[in-house]
């Protein structure tokens, strides 16, 4: 199956306008040693052929467990008109607004989630979207390099492994000095941090709720920051927002995180999106697309792609970033999915997680040997101790249906029986205490 | 149109969640809590579909209107690999599920699909291997730049630039940069190929590659592409090939018969997966033999037993450059679509694209300057200088075909032609579609001399006329305020 358009009549009109005899001679500046020396793939299918392959593949894959996995990517409830909007064609068959006259559907959209987005994160600027929550920490901790003229980040090591190895390999063959903060007690040790803490320092990097749930207020780690004339970044789980104090409220300088729980399918880990907002001081340093608005020569309110002067089509090499196609239909997700949530809702859905995640505690913490990790608060995620290797628990809590978490010593050191257990608003109460039972039986077969 | 901000009304609400059915736990101590609640509208979920699918509408699309965006190969997207990434055993998979032990199996179907991907791609390219990784195209670039540094790392070598033509991609130059390279450029020369001259001279031992698009930007192929790749590979460079333009090689040349030795491809481009309005993407990296070994972990095996598998133990590899696998979702309709296509497919993809664009060159070069005499490839690239003489730019042209319900060519780009105006109309568009595009464009170029006021008026039939974006940038308004 194809999708041209092209009857022979037509091939041989348009063959004859250009003035060639036939479709090879387009090609005749490839010289013939250049060719390709093979093109062996399968011939084409019909739909119908390819959809039952496919539908096929889909069916071997578990993704029918009831899952407690989380560490960073939620099984959040997507509502169906969030699907029947960002399905509109004339959204996602589309490409960047270069345009405005005829992308003001996007532009406006684009603007309304950087609005949600700093309202979520409480700071001043949003740009339209970076690729994951990982990308996102790499371009905060550029820019606070950038604005500091320092080089220096410290990390906290609550925050996920996957975006501090991200970091790492993005600046292999740059001059980042990096200081990794231990983990004491499920939270960042304030007073490793201020060891480190000089005016060498770009920025500090934090994550809340951090990788093993656990809920922090950095206001004072901020303060002492800025002490320093050095950056705060915060990592954040959007959803949590709903409850815990925000990015701006605890002064940090720029937000970022991983967008996926608003509204985007788990889909095997992409497309997500990274999001980011900042203080305004900063928005020169951002990167990628930002929109703002203005006015049309009738003195009509619009919407423009703006700043461009940041970026990669215009500056070059001495761009901000080189990021040009983002993550714009994950964004527009993003916003739909709040919009329809609306401003209680986010609470309440914040309230449900966390809710449902205290229940499980309770739960849990009655199952001999299970130890839940009560050292500090959490939001919807939490670590419990189990008397064996958590990942042979979870291989068999798999034949009983569950995914029943992720356990911690995939990556962190000396941690092979903590479990990371995290619980949405998609679980009920009925799953949770069949999760118990289960676990239960598991452990003392 | 109003923003949704501004339709809010407290006590609305889109959506409902069940009932608590967990005993109350005690809150949350404050000092963890905000204090204050977000701005975000409370609509019914009427308000909302309605409010969004009437912002839908003031969009071009491909769907809705020709668009032949240069660069961007803005194919029609199949509708079928819509529903299949929409099954669950797909959507709903969590991508931490085959890094549990014994998990690899749980995710079988999905690694098959990167695994057959892979192939295919390293066919249709003649590379070795490919990571499927790259969120995009830009990320793509980023990483194969990434890979080229650990190998020369590798053989004891720090070099210091990269070598772009001053026709290429933005992204070329400043991937370059941020991966910690300095950028040459190399001027075009007046035939419209890279100056040879130019680039013998600044070739050296301390080049670390050349970044080259072919067909190039201006939509020629450059027939010393193969002398540009073995006078670098002499000195020890590598030959980065940027695959936005792919699409017009399919099944006729391939990056890696060329000579190149990293190829990223843009699966949103040549490989039907919608644009999305500015993304979702995906940019997978191939590489020659040479460099296998360099590419980010987990590379996705099959294991003798026909399973597959992810493999983390790879201590050349340059790490994570991405939380998972790729843009699973996008990768998956790009398979769809090749095993769709399948090899006649492909190859007639290229063909009618190429096709199409050398139909319009030929039926505007006498209304337009060509920005080189060249036979095109899958797009060509006219300067409105001639018109511009009498003061209609090419941004002025790109209006009125907006009035005329047609999206605009790239305009501006490349940055060496004056006036670009660049055409790509792709394969998917039929005879008729391209002549009603042609007549309005030569439309315009009569209007440009006999009454060029009426082009720089357009749009006048869109919801909005020109924006003042001086004033977005002076004053910039980049959020609703309550």
């Amino acid at each position: 199956m194809s999708y041209t358009p092209h009857t022979q009549e037509d091939i041989k009109q348009m063959l004859q306008a250009i003035g060639v005899s036939n479709i090879e001679e387009l090609f005749k500046d490839i010289p013939k040693g250049l060719r390709a020396k093979s093109f062996n793939l399968p011939h084409g299918k019909s739909e119908i052929e390819v959809t039952n392959h496919l539908k096929g593949l889909s069916e071997k894959n578990a993704a029918n467990l009831i899952s407690f996995v989380g560490a960073g990517f939620y099984d959040h409830f997507i509502p169906a008109a969030l699907d029947a909007i960002v399905n509109r064609p004339e959204f996602y068959t589309a490409y960047t607004p270069y345009q405005p006259e005829c992308s003001q559907g996007w532009l406006q959209s684009i603007y309304e989630y950087q609005t949600a987005i700093c309202e979520l994160t409480g700071l001043d600027v949003s740009n339209a979207s970076l690729y994951d929550g990982g990308t996102a920490v790499y371009e905060a901790a550029m820019m606070a390099i950038r604005f500091t003229g320092r080089n220096k980040i410290i990390m906290d090591s609550g925050m996920s492994l996957i975006y501090r190895a991200m970091l790492y390999t993005y600046t292999s063959n740059l001059s980042v000095e990096f200081v990794e903060i231990p983990v004491v007690h499920g939270q960042s040790s304030r007073e490793e941090l201020f060891k480190h803490l000089d005016d060498k320092t770009a920025a500090v990097i934090l994550q809340n709720p951090n990788f093993f749930g656990a809920v922090d207020d950095h206001s004072d780690v901020v303060e002492r920051v800025h002490k320093y004339g050095a950056l705060a970044i915060s990592s954040v789980y959007p959803v949590s927002l709903g409850m815990l104090k925000s990015p701006g409220e605890m002064n940090f300088d720029i937000a970022t995180g991983e967008g996926q729980s608003l509204g985007i399918p788990l889909s095997f880990g992409g497309p997500y999106l990274g999001f980011m907002a900042a203080k305004k001081e900063l928005v020169r340093q951002m990167p990628g697309r930002i929109v703002g608005e203005t006015v049309d020569s009738d003195g009509k309110r619009g919407f423009v792609l703006t700043l461009q002067t940041r970026e990669q089509h215009i500056r070059r090499e001495k761009a901000t970033s080189n990021i040009c196609s983002n993550e714009a239909l994950c964004a527009l997700r993003a916003v739909v999915f709040l919009s329809l949530l609306g401003r209680s809702g986010i609470k309440e859905m914040a309230e449900r997680n966390y809710q449902k995640a205290e229940f499980a505690k309770e739960v849990l913490s009655k199952i001999k040997g299970v130890e839940v990790k009560r050292s500090s608060p959490t939001f919807n995620e939490f670590t419990v101790m189990l008397p064996r290797r958590a990942d042979d628990v979870v291989y068999r809590m798999i034949d009983r249906g569950f995914a029943c978490g992720f356990p911690l010593g995939r990556f962190y050191k000396g941690m092979d029986n903590y479990l990371l257990i995290a619980v949405t608003e998609k679980r009920t109460k009925e799953e949770i205490c069949r999760l118990a039972d289960s676990l239960e039986a598991v452990l003392c077969s | 149109m109003q923003l949704i901000f501004e339709k809010h009304k407290q006590g609305r609400r889109g959506f409902c969640f069940p009932g608590p059915d967990v005993p109350l736990a005690k809150p949350l101590a404050a000092k963890y809590c905000r204090s204050k609640d977000t701005h975000i509208a409370s609509l019914s979920e009427l308000d909302v579909v309605r409010h969004y699918t009437n912002l839908s509408r003031l969009n071009f699309s491909v769907d809705t209107n020709f668009y032949p965006l240069g660069s961007c190969t803005m194919k029609y997207n199949p509708k079928f690999t819509e529903r299949i990434a929409a099954f669950e055993g797909f959507s709903n998979l969590h991508p931490l599920l085959p890094q549990l032990a014994g998990g690899g199996m749980l995710a079988q179907g999905s690694l098959e699909v990167l695994y057959e991907t892979e192939k295919f791609l390293s066919e249709i390219t003649g590379m070795s291997a490919f990571t499927m990784q790259p969120l995009a195209g830009a990320h793509g670039e980023l990483t194969g730049v990434m890979l080229i540094a650990a190998y020369h790392k590798n053989n004891g070598s720090r070099r210091k630039y990269v070598i772009v033509p001053d026709s290429s991609h933005g992204t070329n130059p400043a991937s370059a940069a941020i991966a910690g390279y300095q950028v040459i450029v190399i001027p075009t020369g007046k035939d419209g190929y890279m100056d040879l001259e130019q680039y013998k001279k600044h070739l050296n031992n301390d080049v670390a590659a050349v970044m080259l698009t072919c067909p190039d930007t201006l939509g020629i192929f450059n027939p010393h592409i193969k002398e540009i790749a073995d006078m670098a590979h002499q000195v020890g460079a590598l030959m980065y090939y940027d695959g936005a333009n792919l699409n017009a090689l399919l099944g006729k040349a391939r990056p890696g018969d060329l000579g190149f030795d990293v190829v990223h491809i843009n699966l949103h481009k040549t490989f039907g997966t919608p644009h999305g309005g500015g993304g979702p993407g995906a940019g997978p990296v191939g590489v020659s033999e040479a460099l296998v070994d360099f590419l980010p972990i987990p590379r996705v095996v099959r294991r003798s037993d026909a399973t597959y598998a992810l493999e983390y133990h790879r201590h050349k590899s340059i790490g994570y450059i991405a939380p998972f696998y790729g843009n699973f979702g996008v990768i998956l309709k790009a398979y769809a679509y090749m095993l769709c296509l399948g090899k006649d497919g492909l190859i007639e993809a290229a063909e009618l694209a190429v096709l199409n664009a050398n139909y319009c060159q030929v039926m505007l070069k006498d209304h337009y300057d060509l920005a080189f005499e060249k036979n095109c490839m899958h797009e060509c690239v006219f300067s409105a200088a001639r018109q511009a003489k009498n003061g209609v730019h090419a941004i002025d042209i790109a209006k009125y075909l907006i009035d005329k319900g047609y999206h605009p060519p790239t305009v501006y780009f490349p940055l060496i032609v004056k006036e670009a105006l660049m055409i790509e109309p792709t394969e998917t568009e039929s005879k008729e579609t391209i002549d009603a595009f042609i007549e309005v464009m030569i439309e315009i170029a009569g209007l440009a001399k006999d009454d060029p006021i009426r082009v720089k008026q357009a749009p006048l039939h869109m919801p909005i006329k020109r924006l003042d974006e001086t004033k977005a940038a002076r004053e910039p308004n980049l959020r609703w305020k309550p």
